[in-house]
């Protein structure tokens, strides 16, 4: 039996990857579900075994749900069908009496960490603390992406190995005492030699390390993420999570021998308790059921009313007559109210909303960028590339972030003179606020003077590997995807716009979480207009009409792009279009620009500093001063509410106002009977809009653990992360100024098509299949024949019947707005 | 216009007291009131200062208010205005208010966003007071209020390990600057046989004609007010505190730790000029030590790779230079330099989360990779050790524990079996001690020397006891009051002293010490369990015992808010030249009463709360 090693280095590594926070750097920042470890399991068994192992937080309390109760938000009919449905009607009573009565611990215990306490009970020893902040700076200094002035001397072959070459050539060293240098420059020493003299007992050695790593979960998240997607960094890095869990054994071999001399017994030999498997949870407890029920009634509270809402409504007769013109959005939550202004205002438009990448699948390269861009979803790996040519974009400069001022003498000057121009920038920007080179500016992602290479002269013209612009069938491929998924195949408006959408603040880390998700946070400008590009172009529309779309010579497409945050628009291209376009176009800017000052109008009822009684010019105008005010935190609420997923015709949702709660993807079920295109909208939306909900939920419940915490004392770190103060671990997740009017729901997907289409649909991609299988995303299908609800449960799909039998009509938006800073209920407009 | 002056202080005062009266929903109100003290500040700031200037930059001074007199000891507060004063006066209305205005935006929805204007108004009044201090007592009280408020700023997201960890060291360095005050302090009133005005102290003929007769008083009294300015201002070897501090919401951090309270300790230098401006060796060391700050600082500053630690490291290497004007004399360049470090900063920081969006841009279009260069191998040693040397601080962080706190931690554990019954067991002693003072004809001459040095020993043994202390508050507690009593004992015998200074001292010490312990008993009944062995966070769940507790530790350890401050400074009137060890001992007990009252507080209310069914951090977050 003593030929099996108990300890597996690789097997553990493995499982510390798994469980490790996997977001990437800043500047890649992209929404994803938070417990992506635990999503082979059924969201309810995913978040208690988180929950009980890692400490998370992962549903509200008990006194958060009864508070709910009490104000109505989780309706008491909906919470009696949830218990009847799930314990039996026999059981309702006690079980209400559970949810509403009965006192539980809301105390979270957690099993990580039991182990290397006892450095603290046994050795009085707060290993951490000094390891830690040593450790975090090792790190950062090695990853720094262009913060330091002088740089990690040593970068080759994994941080050890630099150490190593640093230690050799140095007067003085990164550590203490002279056993943990020995033991660094012996390379026949592995971890499990470390934890031999650290741990002693074999047995102890994965519990000790699944504690160590998750005491800063941050910077080894980051680690393994690097380690695994080098790309992520401009500059390069070589870093292994092994290496840096050597590193940190030897930093703490390091401390304990400048405390305890060399003499120390290692930890196991004083610990008594059985080592445990931290990943076991334990048994279910009646405390998590009734968590359970009561985040269920909370959920249908609000998936009854909007299903309730679209089975009632009275559907307009979809218009016969073109209309006057189309215009698609990103399926972004935050382009649901301003397609339907632009609706009410112009009833004869129709809009459309499909994922805002527009099926480019390509990297970006700006004039003079050194570095390429993806901008498409994250998961896609493209083989294109489209770059920016005859830009007239100018570099801006501001001395504040110059390393000049951090030298000595010449600093010495500069901070003699520049702090009274900072005085008054500063006096400027606080009381009237204005674009600067610090703001991130959605509109400078591609200028719009330049011309894109979106056409591939030759199969041979490449860079990096990669094709420069598409061909012809290219093209063509990406355009029918487009206009077969949406639906729009016949019917063309004289000008169909493709509004890309970005967004504008400063002073904002995590600006990348702001641009549209699927062109990979980037504005989704040059998708834009690439795709109007080709779908102008004769030879495409040649295929397109030998596979079924004929789209009328006078047809034009107009690449534009939406910035949600000052809500304004740049279109594309413009000088291209015909005359009578051109008229047209001038019509259409005026529609978009009204559209855009109700939707800022609309987002101002969430924001303190505005009155939102004003008129939607001068909101709209205060809007604006937001997103370049450095004192402003919240330049916009980017996704928070988001909870719903709508893909279907117009017809089926567009009556109803939905809050700016709904991703909206448009989908005729009658030109994809067999759920073909379904299926692919099915695979984006599941993992974008159910990772962007799930990392809003988590991030909601636990801001301390699972989220980033409040944002005002964060400290940049290398350009990669952000931390609180000095020597703080980096903190994963969403800032809490992003989440705190979100409410935790998990996504509903609504499909407009046949239940059993969509089950077989589902059924094809097993990755897709999870997210619904395991209940990470709620899926409701309508019958567009008799209007009947489904609902998916247990692998099959069920009749509902809404208990909201009535939506309320309503009769003044404006009002609406006005009065309401709150989550509004469904309505039905008029 | 003399009148005036006051008015600087009255403002901060008002609007501090009425930003406590507002409930703590009321955002508006609270940042309406902070604005409006700010506002009026500033208005009246650029009134008065256009006044002065047309009136030719007179030098004000005005003696305010008596606090207390008994024989030639006078404790008064007096209102200085000059120059130097103007300077400061400008840039701190400039930059509150901008950070008031800036931050009534900011914290929006943060949980204590009534708790942050109070103690930014609570600064801004200390650093009001400091400024316009005329002499050394009323500049203590600034100077205490500075501290303290420090404290609270860094440690304003309390319910975080790290931030109460660095604000705990911070207050701890800080208290060594204090020490430096009150050495000062205690030394000058022996030089001066009363308590002297910084007018008095600028008068070169006044200042000459004493100093040249007792050289080494004004020796030691400058390089006490040397310390004292080094700590406030982070210079070498005190400097590591300062990137440590910047764990408040990002505004206070901007507004303290990289401009206002960080140039204090220049404020100091300038402040106290004339008297040491013709000792050729104490302003050679400042300027050495300017200009060791400003190289280390550098050097430490370069190889930051987090954006607020560089931008602290590049103020406190611009004080370094400041340093260097100030011991040449360049009083002007030093003040302007002073002004334009302290915007700079200041916005550098506000600033700083854009790092990210410009300095990526600036990698994406600018980037080059770094060719290896073939250097020879001194060079490359010598860079590498400096870049190690670099990263880490200079040793200067662990050095300060090292050599500094743990040899007294270690002392005080020595002392580990000593309990609060055994205190009371020396009870007898004291007594003894008490019945001694009055018949001394009893004792041999060299016994009663050394009694008051035994007795401040055994205080401050006591203090050092309840500083390491893991297990009972309470134990802690009722150490650190008795040895104000075997301190005041010690002093008593001093001659010339009388009752009623003792009792102007210990009165403040008992009303502390009672309140003090009816929290912890309030506290330890509900929270069975609760030990200093770690952090409690109490102050989730009572938040106002927590305010009312920290204010009876304030008193207890000479806050300017109860007599003890007062009975201190008279307890320092009465401790000799030749008693050093007395004055050694009695400002040690004085140091650890402050840092193991703040610990205490800090284990008990601050930190991680110990209920988990809230949202609590990781420990290392």
């Amino acid at each position: 039996m003593k030929n099996t090693p108990v300890f597996n280095q690789d097997d553990v590594l493995h499982k510390l990857r798994h469980y490790l926070p996997e977001q990437a750097p800043l500047k890649d920042f992209i929404h994803h579900n938070t417990l992506h470890s635990f999503q082979y399991l059924p969201f309810e068994e995913a978040i208690r075994k988180a929950s009980k192992i890692f400490g998370f937080k992962t549903s509200l309390n008990f006194t958060e749900y009864r508070a709910l109760f009490a104000s109505q938000k989780i309706k008491s009919s909906i919470l009696e069908q949830v218990i009847i449905q799930q314990k039996g009607a026999e059981n309702l009573e006690s079980w209400m009496q559970k949810l509403t009565q009965q006192h539980y611990d809301n105390g979270i215990t957690k099993r990580i960490g039991q182990l290397r306490m006892h450095w603290k009970s046994q050795y009085h020893i707060d290993l951490d603390t000094i390891v830690h902040t040593n450790l975090f700076r090792l790190l950062n200094s090695y990853l720094d992406q262009g913060i330091a002035v002088v740089t990690f001397p040593v970068q080759n072959g994994g941080i050890l190995s630099s150490i190593r070459e640093i230690e050799q050539n140095s007067y003085f060293s990164f550590f203490k005492t002279s056993r943990a240098k020995k033991l660094l420059f012996d390379k026949s020493i592995t971890i499990k030699h470390l934890l031999q003299l650290l741990v002693g007992n074999e047995n102890y050695f994965e519990q000790y390390l699944f504690d160590q790593q998750f005491a800063h979960p941050g910077w080894s998240g980051m680690v393994a993420v690097v380690e695994e997607h080098p790309q992520f960094l401009l500059e390069h890095k070589n870093i292994s999570l092994l290496d840096v869990i050597h590193l940190e054994l030897l930093l703490e071999i390091d401390n304990l021998d400048q405390t305890l001399g060399t003499h120390w017994q290692p930890l196991c030999n004083t610990v008594t308790d059985a080592p445990i498997d931290v990943l076991d949870p334990g048994p279910l407890t009646e405390k998590d059921e009734v968590l359970n029920l009561w985040q269920a009634a909370y959920e249908w509270s609000y998936y009854d009313e909007i299903l309730g809402g679209i089975k009632h409504l009275n559907h307009k007769k979809a218009a016969t007559e073109t209309p006057s013109f189309q215009a698609f959005f990103c399926i972004d939550d935050r382009e649901c109210s301003i397609r339907r202004y632009v609706e009410l205002i112009d009833y004869k438009c129709a809009t459309y909303g499909t994922p805002g990448h527009f099926a480019i699948d390509t990297y970006y390269q700006p004039e003079n960028g050194k570095f390429h861009t993806k901008i498409c979803p994250a998961p896609v790996k493209p083989s294109h590339l489209i770059k920016e040519v005859s830009s007239i974009r100018k570099a801006e400069r501001d001395v504040h972030f110059s390393k000049t001022t951090h030298g000595l003498l010449r600093s010495s000057i500069i901070s003699q003179t520049l702090g009274f121009w900072s005085a008054l920038k500063l006096s400027i920007n606080i009381f009237k606020p204005s674009l600067s080179p610090a703001t991130s500016y959605s509109f400078k992602h591609m200028d719009k003077l330049s011309s894109l290479t979106v056409e591939n002269k030759s199969p041979n013209h490449k860079q990096d590997g990669l094709q420069i612009g598409y061909t012809i069938d290219e093209m063509a491929a990406r355009v029918e995807a487009v206009l077969k998924s949406t639906g729009l195949v016949n019917n063309f408006a004289p000008v169909v716009y493709m509004v890309g959408h970005g967004a504008s603040s400063v002073n904002n880390t995590h600006y990348a979480g702001y641009d549209c998700g699927a062109c990979s946070g980037r504005p989704g400008s040059v998708n834009a207009r690439a795709f109007s590009y080709m779908a102008n172009h004769k030879e495409v529309r040649l295929i397109l009409a030998a596979r079924g779309i004929n789209i009328p010579t006078e047809t034009e497409f107009v690449g534009a792009l939406h910035d949600t945050t000052r809500d304004e628009v740049m279109f594309y291209d413009e000088q291209t279009l015909s005359p009578s376009n051109t008229l047209l176009h001038e019509q259409n800017v005026g529609i978009f620009k009204q559209a855009l000052d109700l939707n800022a109008k609309e987002r101002s009822r969430r924001f303190m500093s505005i009155d939102s009684h004003k008129s939607a010019a001068k909101v709209h105008e205060a809007v604006k001063l937001r997103s370049v005010s450095l004192f402003e935190p919240r330049p916009e609420l980017n996704h928070a509410t988001n909870t719903l997923c709508i893909i279907g015709r117009r017809s089926f949702n567009g009556q109803l106002f939905l809050d700016r709660r709904a991703f909206l993807n448009s989908y005729n079920y009658t030109v994809d009977p067999d759920g073909k295109f379904l299926l692919g909208i099915l695979n984006a939306a599941a993992p974008v809009c159910g990772g962007i909900n799930l990392e809003y939920y988590f991030s909601r419940v636990d801001n301390e653990k699972l989220g980033a915490g409040s944002k005002l004392p964060h400290n940049v770190m290398g350009l990669i992360g952000v931390s609180n103060g000095f020597d703080g671990d980096l903190r994963p997740g969403l800032p809490s100024q992003m989440i705190e009017v979100h409410d935790p729901l998990r996504l509903m997907i609504i499909v407009e098509h046949y239940p059993d289409v969509v089950l077989n649909t589902i059924k094809t991609n097993p990755a897709t299949y999870e997210w619904f299988e395991k209940a990470w995303v709620m899926l409701a299908v309508q019958n567009p024949d008799n209007k009947e609800i489904f609902v998916f449960r247990n692998g099959e799909f069920v009749v509902y019947e809404p208990l909201s039998t009535e939506t309320k009509v309503l009769k003044d938006l404006n009002g609406l707005v006005e009065a309401n800073s709150e989550n509004l209920p469904v309505y039905q407009l008029q | 216009m003399d009148g005036i002056l006051s008015l600087f202080i009255i403002i901060p005062f008002v609007g501090f007291i009425v930003s406590l009266l507002i409930p703590e929903k009321n955002e508006k109100l609270i940042s309406g009131v902070a604005m409006f003290a700010t506002g009026l500040q500033l208005a009246s700031t650029l009134g008065f200062l256009a006044y002065w200037v047309m009136a030719k930059f007179p030098t004000l001074n005005i003696k305010e208010q008596s606090l207390y007199k008994s024989g030639h000891y006078e404790f008064f507060i007096d209102l200085y205005f000059d120059k130097v004063t103007a300077t400061y006066l400008l840039v701190g209305a400039i930059l509150t208010f901008l950070i008031a205005t800036y931050s009534q935006y900011y914290l929006h929805r943060e949980k204590g966003y009534r708790r942050f204007f109070n103690t930014i108004l609570f600064f801004y009044l200390g650093y009001n007071i400091t400024i316009f201090s005329g002499n050394f007592e009323t500049l203590f009280i600034g100077w205490e209020i500075l501290g303290i408020s420090s404290f609270l700023l860094i440690a304003f997201y309390r319910d975080r390990y790290l931030p109460v960890r660095n604000a705990f060291k911070v207050f701890s360095i800080y208290r060594l600057g204090d020490i430096g005050m009150i050495l000062a302090m205690w030394m000058s009133h022996h030089l001066w046989h009363h308590n002297i005005t910084f007018a008095e102290l600028n008068n070169y003929a006044v200042v000459d004609h004493t100093v040249s007769d007792h050289l080494y008083l004004g020796v030691f009294i400058s390089l006490m007010i040397m310390l004292s300015a080094m700590v406030k201002s982070a210079q070498f070897p005190f400097t590591s505190w300062l990137p440590r501090a910047m764990e408040g919401p990002t505004p206070s951090s901007a507004i303290f730790y990289s401009s206002l309270s960080v140039h204090i300790g220049v404020f100091m230098l300038l402040r106290t000029f004339h008297f040491w401006e013709h000792m050729v060796g104490i302003r050679v060391l400042i300027g050495l030590l300017g200009l060791t700050t400003s190289i280390a600082a550098t050097f430490s500053g370069r190889v930051q790779s987090s954006i607020k630690s560089q931008v602290a490291y590049s103020s406190a290497a611009q004080i370094g230079i400041i340093f260097i004007e100030v011991a040449l004399g360049l009083e002007t360049l030093a003040l302007i330099h002073f002004a334009s470090n302290a915007f700079l900063r200041s916005y550098q920081l506000l600033v700083s989360p854009s790092v990210v969006t410009y300095l990526i841009r600036e990698k994406f279009f600018n980037y080059q990779p770094t060719v290896a260069k073939i250097e020879p191998a001194w060079l490359k040693k010598l860079k590498y050790s400096l870049y190690v040397f670099s990263v880490r601080e200079w040793h200067l962080d662990s050095f300060m524990f090292r050599f500094l706190w743990n040899p007294f931690k270690k002392l005080g554990r020595l002392f580990g079996f000593f309990n609060t019954k055994m205190a009371l067991g020396l009870l007898p002693i004291f007594i003894l001690g008490v019945y001694l003072y009055h018949n001394q004809q009893y004792l041999p001459k060299p016994v009663l020397n050394m009694l008051p040095t035994i007795f401040a020993f055994i205080g401050f043994l006591m203090i050092l006891r309840a500083f390491v202390e893991r297990k009972y508050p309470t134990n802690s507690w009722w150490l650190t009051v008795f040895s104000h009593f075997w301190i005041a004992l010690a002093v008593l015998y001093n001659e010339l002293f009388d009752y009623s200074h003792t009792a102007i001292y210990l009165s403040g010490v008992v009303v502390s010490a009672l309140v003090g312990y009816g929290s912890l008993r309030y506290l330890l009944k509900r929270e069975p369990g609760t030990d200093l062995n770690g952090f409690y966070g109490h102050s989730f769940e009572y938040e106002k015992l927590s305010g009312v507790f920290l204010l009876s530790c304030l008193g207890l350890a000479g806050f300017p808010i109860t007599t003890t401050f007062l009975g201190e400074d008279l307890l320092y009137s009465h401790i000799q030249l030749n008693q050093f060890f007395l004055a050694l001992f009695v400002s040690m007990s004085f140091i650890f009463s402050g840092l193991a009252l703040i610990r205490m507080y800090a284990r008990l209310f601050l930190g991680p709360h110990i209920k988990t069914y809230h949202q609590v951090g990781h420990r290392s977050s």
